[in-house]
C-alpha cells in the first residue's frame, strides 16, 4: 500500500506543473476540422485531429490518448449530426474538462451551420444507422466550409480576444481563396454532372447534388451494415438496367464490395480521400477537393 | 407606281411590324424576368446554405430526455458436467462459474441515463433476471462540471479496479467471464459509496481513482456494525497510442476490505471466517488495427492478474454440538489468478477470440487447533481454454458460439458449448476502449 502511495504520489507531483498554454488548444474530431481550424487560426492554435481519414468516423473508441487530449482542449471542433455518438460523449465526461461540454463556447459542431440533406421522416434503427438530424458526412460539399469557417473564427474570437483581429485577417483571406477554388472546381467538374455512380455507404449526398451527379445506389443494403453478398446481387442485378459509371468509397473503407462490384458489371472502383489525409495527394483541404474531382474524372474513363 | 405601291405599303407594313416589335418586347421582358427569376434562386439556395439554423433540436443522448436502453440476450449452454460444482480451492468464496445448462435467458438490461442539471448527470442500469425480479446493477449520480480533471461518483457503481470490472455483461468478448472475476469478484465488484477520479493534464493518459464504499459486495461484507467505510480502492491507470495503429491501457489496482463472519460451506460443514482482505491487481489491454481504422480488421490482447491475502480467524463447524464444540484458529492464504484473452476481427462483422484461465488457490497457514479440520493445501491447479466466434449484423446486434474446455474442478473435466445472442436497442451505447 505504501509503496502505491509513493508512486502515485510521484506521478502528481510530476504532472501537476506545467507551463501555461499560449496557444489556443484544439482538439479537431476529424482530420478536415483540424485543416480548416490551422487555416483560420495559423500559428496562432495547437491542433490535435483525433481521427484520420483512414478511420470510420462511426467507430471510434473513446481511447485513453484521447481523453488524455480532450483534457486540456479549449475548443472542440466536430461535425455533430451525432457522426461521434459512439464515443465523443464519453470523451467529454472521461477528461473531466466542463470547458469543451456541450453547449459551452469551447463546443463547436459544423453541422450546426450548414444545409442538412437526408433529414429522415422516420427513426427507426430497422432503417440502419440514420442520424435524427441528417447525414452527417457534410465535408464533401465544398461550398459548406464557407458558413462553417464564418462560425469557427468568430468561435475562436470569443475564446481568443486578444486575437481577433488575427482570426478576422485570416478568415478573409479564406473566404477570397476558397471561393476562388470553388469556381475553379465547379469548372472542373462539368462533365461529371448527371453521371451515374454508386456509393458503398450512403457518405456522399453532399458531393454529389453539389457536383450534380446521380447516386443509382447503395452497397451497403441499410447504411453502417456491412455490403451483404445477397444485397450486392441485388445491386448487380439493377446494373443491368440502369448502368453506372463507376463505384465510390472512402478510404478508410473495406475495398471488397466495391472491386466485386466493379469488377463483375466492368465499372471504375474509385477510392476517395473522404477527408484530408485520405490519399496521398489530399494533404489540406484545397488538395483534398483537387484530389476528390481528380479521381472522378478519372473515374469517367 | 412602285412609289405609290411603296407608300401605300409603308403603313401595311408599319401595321405588320407594330405586333413584331411588341412580340420582341415582351420576349425582352420576359428574358430578364427569367433572369432575375434564377439570380433570386441562387441568393436563395445561398442562403439556405449559408443559413444558420438557429434551433435545431438536440440530438444524442440528449435527444429523448431520459435516455433509455434495453439489453436483450440469451444463450444454449451444452455441458458435461453439473454446473453447481464449484470451482477447486476456493471454499471461501461463493465461487459459482455462472454456468447455465440448456436454453435460458440471458440477463437482461435496462439503462436509463441523463443529465440532471448542468451539474450532474444520473445514471441507472437494472438487470433483470430470468427468475424474475430485478437488482439494481447501478444507480450513480457524477459530477459533470468539477473540472480541473476532477469526476465525482456518488451511489451505486461498478468499481473501477482492473480492466474488465466496469464492463458490463453484453460488452463481454465471451459468454462467461474469466474465472478469476468469478472467484475474486463474484462476477464483478460492485460498491456503494464514492469515487473520486483525477485525470492528470498531461498528453499521456494518466488516472487516479479512489473509492470508499460500504464494502457490500464480496470480499467485503454487508453490515450494520460499522459507521467508517467497509473497503477502500485505489488504482491508477495509464494509456497512450504508438503511431496510429497501436494502442494501450495499464493499470494497477488495490482493494482493502474487511470479512465479518462470512459463512462458507466445505466438504458438508459450515464454517465461517472473519478477518482482513487486501487484493492487488495488475491489468492491460493493448488494441491493434491497421491505420487505427477498427472498423474492417483489428486484434485486442488483454489480461489481468490479481492476487488477495486474507488474514484473521476461522471457526471451523459452526453449527457443531456436544460432544464437539466449534474450533476456532488463525488463518491465512494468498490466492491468485489470471487470465489472457486475445480477440481477432478477421473480417467487417466476424471475430474470433482465445481465453485460457488460471487460479492459484494456494498455501494456507491454518492454526495449530484448526490442522486436522482444513486443508493448507488443494494441490490442484484450476485452468480453463475458451474458443469464441461471434458475428454482429450490425452496431447493434451480436450471435456468438463458444466452446470451452473447463478444469476448474478436479476429476470433473468439461466440454462445453455455448450458443448466444445480444443486442441492444434505445439510446446508443459508447465505444469504451
Amino acid at each position: 500500500m505504501r509503496n502505491t502511495l509513493i508512486i502515485l504520489n510521484i506521478i502528481f507531483v510530476t504532472t501537476l506543473p506545467l507551463p501555461a498554454q499560449a496557444a489556443l488548444n484544439i482538439f479537431a474530431c476529424e482530420p478536415e476540422w483540424a485543416a480548416l481550424a490551422q487555416e483560420l487560426a495559423g500559428d496562432k492554435a495547437s491542433i490535435y485531429a483525433a481521427t484520420s481519414a483512414l478511420q470510420d468516423p462511426h467507430h471510434v473508441e473513446a481511447r485513453p490518448s484521447l481523453i488524455a487530449k480532450a483534457r486540456r482542449a479549449q475548443l472542440v471542433v466536430c461535425t455533430g449530426a451525432e457522426l461521434e455518438a459512439g464515443w465523443l460523449p464519453l470523451i467529454l465526461r472521461e477528461s473531466a474538462n466542463p470547458d469543451i461540454a456541450d453547449g459551452k463556447p469551447g463546443h463547436f459542431e459544423a453541422a450546426h451551420y450548414v444545409h442538412m440533406l437526408e433529414v429522415p421522416s422516420r427513426l427507426d434503427r430497422a432503417e440502419g444507422d440514420v442520424h435524427a438530424a441528417g447525414n452527417p458526412h457534410i465535408q464533401l460539399d465544398a461550398r459548406n466550409y464557407l458558413p462553417v469557417a464564418d462560425a469557427l473564427s468568430a468561435r475562436m474570437s470569443k475564446l481568443d480576444p486578444d486575437n481577433a483581429a488575427h482570426y478576422d485577417k485570416r478568415l478573409q483571406a479564406f473566404r477570397s481563396s476558397w471561393q476562388a477554388a470553388i469556381q475553379r472546381w465547379e469548372a472542373m467538374a462539368a462533365p461529371l454532372k448527371g453521371q451515374p455512380v454508386l456509393v458503398q455507404h450512403r457518405a456522399y449526398p453532399y458531393l454529389l447534388n453539389w457536383l450534380g451527379m446521380q447516386q443509382l445506389a447503395e452497397l451497403e443494403a441499410k447504411p453502417g451494415m456491412e455490403p451483404s453478398a445477397a444485397h450486392l446481387a441485388q445491386v448487380l442485378a439493377h446494373l443491368q438496367k440502369n448502368p453506372a459509371r463507376m463505384v465510390i468509397r472512402a478510404a478508410y473503407q473495406d475495398e471488397k464490395p466495391s472491386e466485386w462490384i466493379a469488377q463483375r458489371a466492368r465499372l471504375n472502383a474509385v477510392e476517395l480521400p473522404f477527408s484530408v489525409g485520405g490519399t496521398a495527394a489530399a494533404q489540406d483541404l484545397y488538395s483534398l477537393f483537387d484530389d476528390t474531382i481528380a479521381r472522378l474524372l478519372a473515374g469517367l474513363k | 407606281m412602285f412609289k405609290c405601291k411603296l407608300l401605300l405599303m409603308t403603313p401595311l407594313l408599319l401595321a405588320l411590324a407594330a405586333p413584331a416589335c411588341a412580340y420582341a418586347a415582351v420576349e425582352d421582358e420576359l428574358r430578364n424576368m427569367r433572369e432575375q427569376i434564377q439570380q433570386l434562386e441562387k441568393r436563395q439556395q445561398q442562403a439556405e446554405l449559408i443559413a444558420q439554423p438557429a434551433a435545431r433540436p438536440s440530438t444524442g443522448e440528449g435527444a429523448f430526455n431520459p435516455a433509455v436502453s434495453l439489453i436483450l440476450s440469451g444463450s444454449y449452454g451444452k455441458l458435461e458436467q453439473n454446473p453447481d460444482v464449484p470451482i477447486t480451492g476456493f471454499a471461501m468464496s461463493p465461487n459459482n462459474h455462472g454456468y447455465s445448462r440448456s436454453f435460458s435467458l440471458g440477463e437482461s438490461e435496462l439503462g436509463i441515463s441523463a443529465n440532471i442539471d448542468p451539474q450532474f448527470r444520473g445514471v441507472a442500469t437494472f438487470a433483470l433476471s430470468p427468475e424474475g425480479g430485478s437488482s439494481v446493477e447501478n444507480a450513480y449520480v457524477q459530477t459533470s462540471a468539477l473540472g480541473n480533471g476532477f469526476n465525482l461518483k456518488m451511489g451505486r457503481f461498478f468499481s473501477g479496479l482492473g480492466y474488465l470490472n466496469e464492463v458490463h455483461a453484453h460488452a463481454w468478448d465471451f459468454v462467461d467471464q474469466p474465472l478469476v472475476y468469478r472467484t475474486f469478484w463474484d462476477k464483478q465488484l460492485g460498491e456503494d459509496g464514492v469515487q473520486l477520479k483525477w485525470l492528470a493534464p498531461a498528453d499521456t493518459f494518466i488516472e487516479l481513482g479512489a473509492e470508499l464504499g460500504r464494502g457490500r459486495g464480496y470480499p467485503g461484507t454487508d453490515r450494520q456494525d460499522n459507521n467508517g467505510a467497509g473497503a477502500g480502492t485505489l488504482y491508477l491507470h495509464l494509456g497512450d497510442d504508438i503511431g496510429v495503429s497501436h494502442s494501450w491501457r495499464a493499470g494497477l489496482s488495490v482493494l482493502q476490505t474487511k470479512r465479518v463472519d462470512a459463512t462458507s460451506e466445505a466438504f458438508g460443514v459450515s464454517n465461517s471466517f472473519g478477518g482482513d482482505s487486501r487484493t492487488t491487481g495488475l491489468d492491460f489491454v493493448w488494441k491493434f488495427a491497421p491505420n487505427g481504422n477498427s472498423s474492417v480488421t483489428n486484434f485486442k490482447l488483454q489480461g489481468e492478474y490479481f492476487q488477495r491475502t486474507e488474514n484473521g480467524d476461522l471457526t471451523y463447524d459452526t453449527t457443531a454440538t456436544l460432544p464437539n464444540l466449534p474450533k476456532t484458529d488463525s488463518y491465512r492464504v494468498t490466492q491468485s489468478g489470471w487470465y489472457l484473452q486475445s480477440v481477432y476481427q478477421f473480417m467487417p462483422r466476424w471475430r474470433a477470440g482465445l481465453r485460457y484461465d488460471q487460479l492459484n488457490s494456494g498455501n494456507a497457514e491454518v492454526g495449530t487447533n484448526l490442522i486436522n479440520n482444513i486443508p493448507a493445501n488443494y494441490d490442484y491447479m484450476p485452468t480453463r481454454t475458451t474458443l469464441m466466434l461471434d458475428y454482429s449484423p450490425s452496431e447493434f446486434s451480436r450471435l456468438r458460439l463458444q466452446l470451452a474446455q473447463d478444469q476448474s474442478r478436479q476429476g470433473l473435466g468439461d466440454n462445453q458449448l455455448f450458443m448466444q445472442y445480444v443486442m441492444s436497442l434505445g439510446a446508443h451505447g459508447g465505444h469504451s476502449f
